[in-house]
């Protein structure tokens, strides 16, 4: 378990450093001078080149990117080219909002997937089954993002069990905060939620049909408690996957989703980014994503051993 | 399961028909602003209503078709193109460096959601619908990369593949004379999968301002104009949403359609 | 009284009838063997017994244990039948346990799920019976998990699963089937002293009569769903008054008679080959090492010889033909066809390729689904210069294909319209096609029911005798090497322990692991 782990902890770090490598370098292909774009199209030739040297871009690449590289090893991303604030203080701020709304909705697609999932196999073929697959199909067509505007249009507009937009901060309370996040976070869910169901419910049928399936039956286990003591722990293995990979959409599809509440997150913000070339900004946060990407991966893996003993020993 | 293939087929045929006849027939100009006509509900002269500028809603979903398809097919073709060359290579090779090194490749590529290279490649090259191509492309790579590979996997171990190694045949030539012919169902149903994925990603890209651009008119663009005005008529919104949610509702059941009519194992029980 | 009272048993699933009027009996303590090829519906049968059929089947007569009917009781009755009353092991242990399961909780599973007795009470319990199947303690505490376990092995679990609550019945479904002659022997050894001590019945499935002709009190013959001949062992094998029964008995120990090989002549040679593998990597930094498959084997076969390569699974045979095959490069050694390396610097020779070649074992997975007959068996025109096209190769089509007792029409249709034993015959015209010096049989006929293996090794007689053929046969089944061998060689963990004259080596073998084999190899009793 332990060499596993250590395995595993040795290819994030290789993946994390290769990461960081493509990001910067194809940040640093950009056309387009940061400090030039700052000063507009009339500035001073030594204007620029005074600017250039305050940002540090006068610094030979690899040098800058050896600093970046170790700069966020302490946690330091450096300073935004157009705030002129620490980077840091910027993307950690943002983060706030933008990492409890990808968990807040992994926990909801989680908690509607595997009951829907699980009741959809164990009925196989009836109508129970009909049913979840139908709702499924469609949940897994409707874009993430026109189904947030459809809630805002029913529950904030019409219904005004919510408010429209924005959000009120963590330091009203928990509460204020869950509720200003809920419905983005049911407009993220239910659509990897569908996804998921299906997946749920196919690992399960595969597993149903294994060999040890029938010898549970065998030895007196009835169709439920078949399902529920061997299949189950099986199933969690391609379950797990997805929800891995499942991580990432949504804390992507949380950038997009953050445009349609007015959510001060890590989207905005980039979005502004791009917009002002504050190609540092762009950089980090690009950066923070794949190492959230990559982590879960991580745990994804670590995950897998706990339910499979046959990858403890594997290394 | 004969209906989703045929309600698959219907609604997807009906979108790429919507596409096409756009290219020589729209019912007004969809650039022709009308502010005194704007926004309309959906009546006998609007069919779909008209935007904030008056622009006619139903024109605007046929040309938005287009964009949808193309950006979505041609991040197909890419993704396709790479993708099953390296996974067969990948799986002829198992084991080997150049398998390690497709597959490592494969996961670094997973670790960019296909809208973070769109950030990437916008910063550089700056917005557009060829950009949202190549960022859906690049994501589509691993995928069928990785898809191939499995399948072609299992289908070295077989005999027959043996067989075809007795023979003398390359490995080249195996792959591509009993492995692709063997995987092609998987990829064909993969592929109407990772097309209606094309067309989400494209909607949202689009709706973000990271891909197609205005003047073309995009189902995701019209849904951010929709933003705004959505209290005032929800029309907009509703419409450009529903244009997506049955074209990727018609591929996904066409990709469920057709798993069930190729998939080998039904086709033995069948017969 | 009998403990299982089979009535007039009908099964149809899906209007497809199973089973046709079926009715045996077994008593307390006995053991009945139900024998068939396959579709003869035995394992339809054992799984009628057991409640198990698919959902979709439909049951007509009376399945009685202890006098009462099984049929007329529902799932949950059923449920609390099955485990306690009725146990059953299957064929593939490999797969028969949960993976993320310890082999403890599932052997204490059994008697939980009952309620039989207490946790603490229930893991005494298991442990006993993992004593009892042969698996001591120290070195197979109840934490282990399948994947640790070798076949027999888990097989082993899987009984002491099935026995955990001393049944009246145990049903095995060809419980040897998947596992090495010296374990199948202690498997059935352990099976028969578990009906010896705990006075169950015993229904045993099985397509190997030689498996139970020295095992089962009664044997029950069964064909297409319908019962053939059934009696007590010794009566029936004495006074078989079935015509199938007897094809069955004769099929089963099918002896065939080699034409007279020419005088030694080497063909191939095989001089102290070396196949290792490189093992996963354990440390990152530190050389992962290698497996070593094949340990310097050296051997002869000669023109016109027919050899044999007999071992258990793990041996090195399959690594070893891979080689000679050309497939995979050697570590060590060399391999020669008629002087010739098969293998010259960094790939095979092509012109040794062509002079060999290939029967597999899979029947249905040694042909491409999507190719018709005439492109199947044409693939190793591959390796001539100029293969032969139009007439000259529909020709040498036909004329393969009536070889092996096919049609030349035959050639347009795809491989999904034959039979296994016909597919076989399709492999064996694409292996003779080139007229190879040598063709290699790998585990040619293990796959198929015991007629179609009879047909199949007179084909390779007529075939010696057209075409003077020179092969090696691979195989586990030692009956079948014996009779279409005139050498053979004895492998065990990669290197070959005892070579000589087939007969010789059978009557009196040398080394004790070939004494092992040949006595643990059932056998079928001489007639009369």
């Amino acid at each position: 378990m332990l060499r596993y782990s250590l395995k595993r902890l040795i290819s994030l770090i290789l993946s994390l450093a290769v990461a960081s490598l493509v990001i910067f370098f194809v940040i640093e292909i950009a056309p387009g001078d940061p400090a030039s774009f700052m000063l507009g199209i009339n500035a001073q030739p030594d204007t620029i080149e005074a600017l250039r040297s305050e940002l540090g871009l006068d610094v030979p690449k690899i040098e800058r990117y050896l600093d970046w590289v170790g700069g966020m090893l302490h946690g330091d991303f450096g300073t935004s080219y157009t705030y002129r604030t620490p980077v840091t203080k910027m993307v950690t701020d943002r983060l706030w909002v933008s990492l409890p709304l990808a968990l807040y909705a992994l926990a909801l697609s989680t908690l509607i997937a595997f009951p829907a999932g699980i009741y959809a196999a164990a009925r196989r073929g009836k109508p129970g089954d009909m049913a979840v697959m139908g709702a499924t199909q469609l949940g897994v067509a409707i874009p993430n993002f026109w189904f947030a505007m459809m809630l805002v249009l029913i529950f904030a507009i019409n219904l005004r069990w919510f408010g429209a937009g924005g959000f009120a901060g963590w330091n009203k309370g928990f509460w204020t905060g869950i509720h200003s996040l809920t419905l983005p976070a049911i407009a993220l869910a239910l659509p990897q939620a569908a996804i998921l169901a299906r997946v749920m419910r196919s690992a399960l049928l595969d597993i149903l049909g294994e060999d040890f399936m029938r010898t549970a039956r065998a030895k007196g286990l009835s169709r439920r408690q078949a399902l529920w003591r061997h299949a189950l722990r099986n199933a969690m293995i391609p379950v797990l996957t997805i929800i891995g990979l499942q991580f990432s959409f949504l804390l992507a599809g949380a950038i997009i989703i953050e445009q349609v509440f007015y959510l001060p997150g890590l989207g905005r913000l980039v979005f502004q980014a791009i917009t002002a070339r504050d190609l540092i900004v762009v950089e980090s946060v690009v950066m923070l994503l794949v190492f959230a990407v990559i982590t879960v991966n991580f745990l994804v893996d670590l995950a897998y051993a706990a339910v499979d003993p046959r990858l403890r020993q594997r290394t | 399961m004969r209906r989703n293939l045929i309600l698959g087929g219907f609604l997807s045929c009906l979108v790429v028909l919507a596409a096409l006849v756009s290219f020589i027939w729209t019912p007004y100009d969809v650039a022709a602003m009308d502010i005194p006509a704007k926004l309309r509900p959906p009546s006998a002269s609007h069919w779909f209503g008209t935007d904030h500028f008056g622009r006619d809603m139903f024109s605007m979903i046929m040309v938005g078709a287009r964009t949808s398809i193309a950006v979505a097919l041609v991040a197909v073709g890419i993704g396709m193109a790479l993708g099953i060359p390296l996974g067969l290579m990948a799986a002829a090779r198992k084991d080997s460096w150049l398998d390690e090194l497709i597959m490592r490749g494969n996961d670094l590529v997973f670790a960019f959601p296909s809208l973070v290279i769109a950030i990437l490649i916008t910063a550089i090259l700056g917005p557009g619908a060829i950009n949202a191509i190549i960022a859906i492309g690049i994501f589509n790579i691993p995928v069928f990369a990785r898809i191939t590979r499995g399948a072609a996997l299992s289908l070295w171990e077989r005999e027959f593949i043996m067989a075809a190694r007795v023979a003398g045949k390359s490995q080249t030539r195996i792959s591509f004379e009993h492995i692709l012919p063997n995987v092609l169902n998987l990829l064909i149903v993969q592929g109407t999968i990772q097309f209606s994925l094309g067309i989400l990603a494209e909607a949202g890209l689009s709706y973000v301002g990271l891909g197609a651009q205005p003047p073309v008119p995009s189902w995701g663009r019209m849904l951010a104009d929709a933003q705004t005005m959505v209290s005032l008529a929800p029309h907009m919104a509703l419409i450009p949403g529903l244009a997506i949610v049955l074209t990727v509702l018609g591929l996904n059941l066409l990709g469920d359609g057709l798993r069930d009519l190729l998939d080998p194992r039904l086709r033995v029980r069948r017969s | 009284m009998s403990l299982l009272d089979i009535q007039n048993l009908s099964l149809q699933i899906g209007g497809l009838p199973i089973l046709k009027d079926v009715s045996f009996s077994v008593a307390p303590g006995e053991i009945v063997a139900v024998t068939g090829e396959s579709g003869s519906g035995k394992s339809m049968t054992a799984l009628g017994v057991i409640g198990l059929l698919p959902d979709r089947a439909e049951t007509q007569g009376k399945i009685l244990l202890e006098g009462q009917d099984l049929l007329a009781r529902n799932e949950a009755q059923m449920c609390s039948l099955r485990g306690r009353e009725i146990g059953m092991v299957f064929q593939e242990p490999m797969t028969a346990l949960n993976p993320v399961k310890t082999i403890g909780d599932q052997v204490m599973e059994t008697i939980l799920i009952h309620k039989a007795m207490p946790k603490d009470q229930a893991r005494a319990r298991a442990r006993e019976m993992l004593d009892r199947v042969g698996l001591p303690e120290d070195r197979f505490p109840l934490s282990r998990f399948p994947h640790e376990l070798s076949g027999g092995q888990r097989q082993r679990v899987v009984i002491a699963m099935a026995i955990a609550l001393r049944p009246k019945l145990l049903i095995a479904d060809e419980p040897t089937t998947a596992l090495d002659v010296t374990t199948q022997a202690q498997i059935l050894d352990l099976l028969q002293s578990l009906v010896a001590d705990f006075g169950m019945g015993l229904l045993m499935i099985t397509h190997d009569l030689a498996v139970v002709s020295d095992m089962a009190d009664r044997i029950v013959v069964m064909r297409h769903g319908e019962l053939v001949e059934q009696g007590p062992t010794r009566e029936l094998f004495r006074n078989m008054t079935h015509p199938y029964t007897k094809m069955l008995f004769e099929a089963s120990g099918h002896q065939v008679t080699l034409p007279e090989p020419p005088a030694p002549e080497p063909l191939l040679q095989v001089k102290g080959a070396v196949r290792d593998y490189r093992l996963p990597r354990k440390h990152l930094f530190r050389d992962p090492g290698y497996h070593r498959a094949v340990k310097g084997v050296s051997f002869t076969l000669n023109r016109g010889e027919r050899l044999g390569l007999v071992g258990e699974s793990g041996c090195g045979k399959s690594t070893l033909t891979r080689a000679l095959l050309g497939l995979e490069p050697l570590q060590g050694g060399e391999i020669l066809l008629d002087g010739k390396p098969v293998w010259s610097g960094h790939k095979p020779d092509p012109d040794v390729r062509r002079r060999m070649q290939v029967v597999f074992q899979d029947p249905f997975g040694s042909f491409n689904p999507r190719h018709r007959v005439d492109r199947l068996v044409t693939e190793p025109f591959h390796l001539l210069d100029t293969p032969p096209t139009g007439a000259t190769r529909d020709r040498a089509i036909a004329e393969a294909l009536e070889a092996v007792g096919l049609k030349a029409t035959d050639a347009k249709k795809y491989i999904h319209e034959f039979s296994g034993g016909q597919r076989q015959r399709i492999a064996i015209a694409r292996a003779l096609i080139i007229r190879p010096e040598l063709i290699l049989f790998d585990e040619a006929v293990s796959a198929l029911d015991v007629s179609v293996r009879a047909q199949i090794l007179d084909l390779l007689v007529e075939l010696c005798a057209a075409y003077q053929l020179s092969y090696l046969f691979i195989s586990h089944d030692l009956s079948v090497v014996r009779t279409v061998t005139d050498r053979v060689l004895v492998m065990q963990s990669g290197e070959i322990v005892e070579e000589g004259e087939t007969e010789q080596v059978f009557t009196s073998p040398r080394h004790p692991y070939t004494q092992t084999l040949i006595a643990a190899a059932p056998t079928l009793p001489a007639l009369g």
